[in-house]
This record gives C-alpha cells, sequence and structure tokens, in this order.
C-alpha cells in the first residue's frame, strides 16, 4: 500500500536554532502515528509542519501520494484538533461544527446532514444551539472532534487534546479516540508528552527529542527494546532500570556483575547475550523482577538484594532497592513478605533486558 | 471586609473606630466629589439665568428665575465674529467631521491590530513601534507639514481635509487598542480556522470581528471625545463654514459686543460638550469592561 504520510528529510530551523533535523517517517492508510516526547522536542512543531501552519526549511511532505510541500492548510485534505480546542467562541456548536464545510461552499443540506451524523456520533446532539463559553471541558472536546470527523479528512492530526482535561475524563476520552479510530479507519496522527496514551492508541509510535527521532516503531518494539537510554527511560511508568554493571564473557553467555551498597556485588549469567563490553548499563523493567519462586523460565536469575523501601500500590507492590549506586525499582505481587530493612531474593528475567554503552547510550543487544 | 465576617465578635470599642474611619473616608471622598462637580454646577446654574440675576447674584446661588433664553441664543443666534447664527452649524460640522473619522480610525485600526497580532510578519514588531511612537508625537510638530499635504492634496480648509487628519492621527491609538486586545486571542483559533480552509478576511470578519464589541466600544468612545474635543487642528485647518464646535465656542466667547454674556457662554459650552457626556453615559460601563477585558476563553 502506498504511504498516506510520507515525511522525507523534514527539517526545521527559526533562525539559527535548528527545531527539526532530518525527520523521516511513514505511516500507511489506517495507522495511528503517536508523536511523544518530553517539551521541547519539537512534536508540536512537526505536527504544524504537517498541517501546513509552519513553512519547513527542507525536505518534503507527501500527503496521499500528493507532494504537499507548498501547499496551504486548507488544500491539504486535514483535519485537526488542538490542545486549547480552538472554537469560534462567538459561534453556536452547530456553526463551529459547519464552519469549514460554510467556507468551503458546502450547500445547506449537506451541512445539515453531516452535522447531524457527527452529532449523533459524539452524542453531542444536545449542545448543538450553545457557545463554547457554556461548555465543560470534555464537551468543548467532543465540540472539537466533531470539528474535525465531519469534515471526512485524508488525514486527521491531534495536538495534545486531552492535555486540558482532568485525569478521569482523560482516561475515558482515550479510549473514545481509539474507538473512534477502530470505527472510521481513519488514518491519524497524534501529539502527546504521556507515555501512556502514546502506548495505547498508537499503531506506530515515533520517540523525538530535541529535534532528533530517537526510534521508531509500534508501541511492543519501542517498550520491549528501546533503541538508546532515552527511549527506555522515557517510556514506561515506573520507569526502566538503568543499571550500571561489568560484563564478562564466560562460556556460551556474558557474566553480569553489579554492585550491591555495602555487600557483595550481585552476579548474574546472561546466556544469551554475547559480545558486549566489559562497561554496561542494564536496562530491566520494574515487572521483569519478581520475588524468587514466582516467576520461572529461561533466563531467570535470582539473586538476594536489601530492600530500602515497599510501596504498595494496590494491584502491585513496588520495592526500591539499591544496585550499582541506582535506585533500582521492582515490580512484585501485592501480598508479598517483603520488609524495608530485611533481604529479599529477586527473579531477574534475563531474556527480557536490553543493554546500553554507558558511552553512547545506543542498544547494545 | 472578609475578616468582618469571619470574625463576628469583636470588641465594641475597635467597632466604633471602625465605623468614624469609614465615615471620615466617606466624607473625605463626598468633598472631593464635590469640589470636583462646583464647576459643573456654576455651568449649569448660571446658563439658566438672566443677565441681570448673574449681575446682582451670587456665583453659586440657585437661579430665581429659570430661563432658557441663553441656551436658544447659544445655539442659534450667538455671534461667531460677524456670523451670529449661534452653535448649531458648527456643531453639525462636528457632527460630520466625527462620525466618518470615528468609524474609519477603527476600521483601519481593528485590520491593523489583526494584522499585527495574528499574522506575525517580518517588522511587524517594528511598524507596531512606529505606529506607537505616533501616539506620542504632539500635534504641534504635525501642524505645519499636515497643512502642506493638505493643500497638496486639496484638501485644505474642508471637512474631508479634517477627517483626513484625525483618521491619520487615530490610526496610532486604535492600531494599540485592537492590537492588545487581539494579542490576548490564542493563535489556535487562527490555524483552526485556516485548517477549516478560511482566508485571511474570512478569519478577520467570521471570527475576530464578532470578538470585538467590547474593544470598539473602547476605541469609538476614546477616538470619539479626542476628535470631538479637538481644537487644535480644528482651528488649523478650517475656514469660515468648515470650524468644528469647538472652534466656534471660542469664537462666541471671544467676540462679545459690550456686556458679556456669561449665560450664553455657559449654555455654550454645555452644548459642546453634551455628546461626549452622552457617550459616556451610553457607553461608559462598556469602556471599563472593554479596558479591563482578558483573555477569551473558547
Amino acid at each position: 500500500m502506498a504511504p498516506i504520510l510520507d515525511i522525507t528529510n523534514l527539517r526545521k530551523n527559526y533562525g539559527a536554532t535548528e527545531i527539526l533535523k532530518d525527520i523521516n517517517v511513514s505511516i500507511e492508510p489506517g495507522d495511528f502515528l503517536v508523536l511523544v516526547g518530553p517539551s521541547g522536542c519539537g512534536k508540536s512543531t512537526l505536527l504544524n509542519c504537517i498541517a501546513g501552519l509552519e513553512p519547513i526549511s527542507g525536505g518534503r511532505i507527501e500527503i496521499g501520494g500528493r507532494d504537499m510541500t507548498q501547499v496551504s492548510p486548507k488544500d491539504r485534505d486535514i483535519a485537526m484538533v488542538f490542545q486549547s480546542y480552538a472554537l469560534y467562541p462567538t459561534m453556536t456548536v452547530a456553526r463551529n461544527i459547519t464552519f469549514g464545510m460554510k467556507v468551503r461552499g458546502a450547500d445547506a443540506a449537506t451541512q445539515a446532514r453531516k452535522l447531524k451524523e457527527v452529532a449523533a456520533q459524539l452524542q453531542i446532539e444536545a449542545l448543538l444551539d450553545r457557545r463554547p463559553g457554556q461548555l465543560s471541558g470534555g464537551q468543548r472536546q467532543r465540540v472539537a472532534m466533531g470539528r474535525a470527523l465531519v469534515r471526512d479528512p485524508k488525514l486527521f492530526l491531534f495536538d495534545e487534546p486531552l492535555s486540558n482535561l482532568d485525569a478521569k475524563l482523560r482516561v475515558e476520552m482515550r479510549t473514545e479516540i481509539k474507538k473512534l479510530h477502530h470505527n472510521l479507519g481513519a488514518t491519524m496522527v497524534y501529539v502527546t508528552h504521556d507515555q501512556i496514551e502514546a502506548m495505547t492508541l498508537a499503531t506506530k509510535i515515533v520517540v523525538m527529542k530535541g529535534g532528533v527521532v530517537q526510534q521508531i516503531g509500534t508501541p511492543a518494539e519501542i517498550y520491549n527494546k528501546p533503541a538508546n537510554l532515552f527511549v527506555a527511560d522515557f517510556m514506561g511508568s515506573p520507569a526502566m532500570n538503568l543499571i550500571p554493571a561489568r560484563a564478562q564473557p564466560n562460556g556460551q553467555g556474558t557474566r553480569i556483575e553489579m554492585d550491591c551498597g555495602g555487600s557483595a556485588p550481585i552476579v548474574l549469567k546472561d546466556s544469551r547475550a554475547t559480545g558486549l563490553p566489559q562497561d554496561v548499563i542494564l536496562g530491566v523493567r520494574p515487572e521483569d523482577i519478581a520475588e524468587a519462586g514466582f516467576r520461572a523460565g529461561e533466563g531467570v536469575q535470582e539473586a538476594a538484594c536489601l530492600i530500602d523501601m515497599v510501596e504498595p500500590a494496590g494491584a502491585d507492590t513496588y520495592v526500591v532497592s539499591q544496585l550499582g549506586g541506582k535506585q533500582v525499582t521492582a515490580r512484585l505481587h501485592a501480598e508479598t513478605r517483603a520488609q524495608p530493612g530485611q533481604m529479599l531474593d529477586l527473579a531477574f528475567d534475563l531474556s527480557k533486558v536490553s543493554y546500553f554503552s554507558p558511552a553512547t547510550g545506543e542498544r547494545l543487544n | 471586609m472578609t475578616d468582618a465576617t469571619l470574625v463576628p465578635a469583636r470588641a465594641p470599642a475597635q467597632n466604633w473606630s471602625r465605623i468614624a474611619l469609614r465615615w471620615l473616608l466617606f466624607t473625605l471622598l463626598g468633598l472631593f466629589a464635590l469640589f470636583y462637580l462646583m464647576p459643573l454646577f456654576v455651568m449649569i446654574t448660571t446658563s439658566l439665568k438672566s443677565l441681570e440675576e448673574i449681575r446682582t447674584g451670587s456665583l453659586i446661588a440657585f437661579p430665581r428665575e429659570v430661563t432658557f433664553d441663553a441656551w436658544r441664543t447659544a445655539w442659534s443666534e450667538a455671534c461667531t465674529g460677524i456670523q451670529c447664527e449661534g452653535l448649531r452649524p458648527f456643531f453639525w460640522n462636528s457632527v460630520v467631521i466625527a462620525v466618518p473619522a470615528v468609524a474609519i480610525s477603527t476600521m483601519l485600526g481593528a485590520a491593523n491590530g489583526y494584522v499585527i497580532a495574528q499574522w506575525r510578519f517580518k517588522g511587524a514588531n517594528l511598524i507596531f513601534s512606529l505606529m506607537l511612537f505616533g501616539c506620542f508625537i504632539p500635534f504641534q510638530v504635525v501642524l505645519l507639514p499636515m497643512a502642506r499635504m493638505l493643500g497638496l492634496m486639496g484638501l485644505a480648509g474642508s471637512i474631508p481635509g479634517l477627517i483626513f487628519v484625525h483618521v491619520i492621527y487615530g490610526i496610532g491609538f486604535t492600531t494599540l487598542f485592537f492590537r492588545n486586545f487581539y494579542v490576548t486571542i490564542p493563535q489556535d483559533l487562527v490555524k483552526a480556522a485556516k485548517v477549516d480552509g478560511a482566508g485571511f478576511f474570512r478569519i478577520f470578519w467570521s471570527i475576530f470581528l464578532p470578538l470585538s464589541l467590547p474593544i470598539i466600544v473602547v476605541t469609538v468612545i476614546w477616538q470619539f471625545t479626542q476628535i470631538w474635543n479637538d481644537f487644535l487642528f480644528g482651528v488649523s485647518f478650517s475656514q469660515a463654514g468648515t470650524q468644528p464646535v469647538t472652534v466656534a465656542l471660542n469664537n462666541i466667547v471671544n467676540s462679545t459686543t459690550g456686556v458679556k454674556e456669561y449665560n450664553v457662554d455657559m449654555a455654550a459650552a454645555i452644548i459642546a460638550a453634551l455628546p461626549t457626556l452622552l457617550v459616556y453615559a451610553v457607553a461608559g460601563k462598556y469602556f471599563i469592561r472593554g479596558l479591563t477585558a482578558g483573555s477569551v476563553k473558547g
């Protein structure tokens, strides 16, 4: 299938400052692409470039096989939802939704039909005569989505649409957007700084930092095989444990040694890792450290660790200990008997770990 | 105020001192208000007295016999130089000057403010600074160049010429007002409208103008007051027949034959000031509201 959005070698400068550096992204029809990264990473600028609201300094943007680099936003066949909703304050909800059609000269009957469809879809029929000022945050959000949906574009663009909602509503709307994507089969590009939103919504994630793409992949790829230390740390909550360790070839595999507070270092054997340098950073997700006896399988290695803190979180209990001079969080079952200040045998699942180079931060395995 | 409601039980002595303080405050404010309103009072009472009574009575006394003769004279009979038609023709001159000048300068200010605030182009800030600078150029500085300009344009001494001067001089202020108002409107609104397919003028017309009522009121009041009350431009760039009411008022007061008719002078002054008073009375509350209007929540 031909890509519906194809960005090649895109660059964006503000004066001498490079905001976006050599971006290459391409998605297929029906994809849900999420641009994620900390604030200031250029993700919103990239979205504005796709929309045509920001001129680009170099490269090329294709939408639906057409070169759109120099095309104005209104001719790109896109619709956009903004973080601030950007509803027209003096127009009623109905007129907000139909404004785009009116500007494009659609006849009144078409406008009314599409308005009815979209209002039913988003359950905002009762709100059509109100003004944005009379709506709650969640309702405004729906109207903003309605304004995008009514256009039937090739590409939907979302700029942090849920950031202004409270936590509960955000989760609800997240589900709704996912449902919408599923039902419409539409192609969407979605900007967020929230890695959970990225994981739950995306079919494809682009992790950005400082205007540079760090990794592109499916949520599973990004989560299980982060390309570098930044991605490993940014995606996942609680964050991946990144433990400085020493590696030594040992027969078929590698011997991994980590400092452990005052007591003797912890030694694990990874039977699959080969060719590691002497100094590595071991990346292990909290859920890949379990209480001994609760996790079995090839690659599971046990070691005793001193527990510093126990944080019950309902479904799970997090315990914190010190390894390689770093705080290490493990996600144990809720009924664990772990006590602060005591030793506990922990099981490390080495089949799931990542190794990074301390010098470059790049993934090694 | 809040502590009074939160702590109802108070020592009586403290309460008394609070009440005394309040009374002192109100008395002082009342005195200030009286002092400020005194001239207006004198003007109104004097305009309602006959010349005879003015000569014999006290300045601050109420009129013994109310007469509107002075008003009639001021409106249609008083002499401005050799012409004795009262203020009426000049009042209409002022209306014919002020209304189009206010309308045009407000519209231009809205368009300028929209462009400078929402369509940032290279040099937008420089242009805005220059316009702002225009607000602070004293009238006297532009008199001679403007006279030459008007002469070259063939508008010297005409009402269109005065309209032109007031529009040019007003653009700085009106642009400032609208720019500061539009800057508080989120840029996302323009972006959303662009994605929706609206162009430059469509966005201005359909989205920005409907939002602008408070600032339009502020601008209209400001411009109307400025233009109506203007004397210097009026006296410099007009000739017999195109003079605004302020110039005519000056002429009435200064061209007396024999007795000085204070009651006519006062009535004429009030007539000349009435339109601006009226504008404040009608739209004053919008003026305050518009000046303090903050962001527009969408």
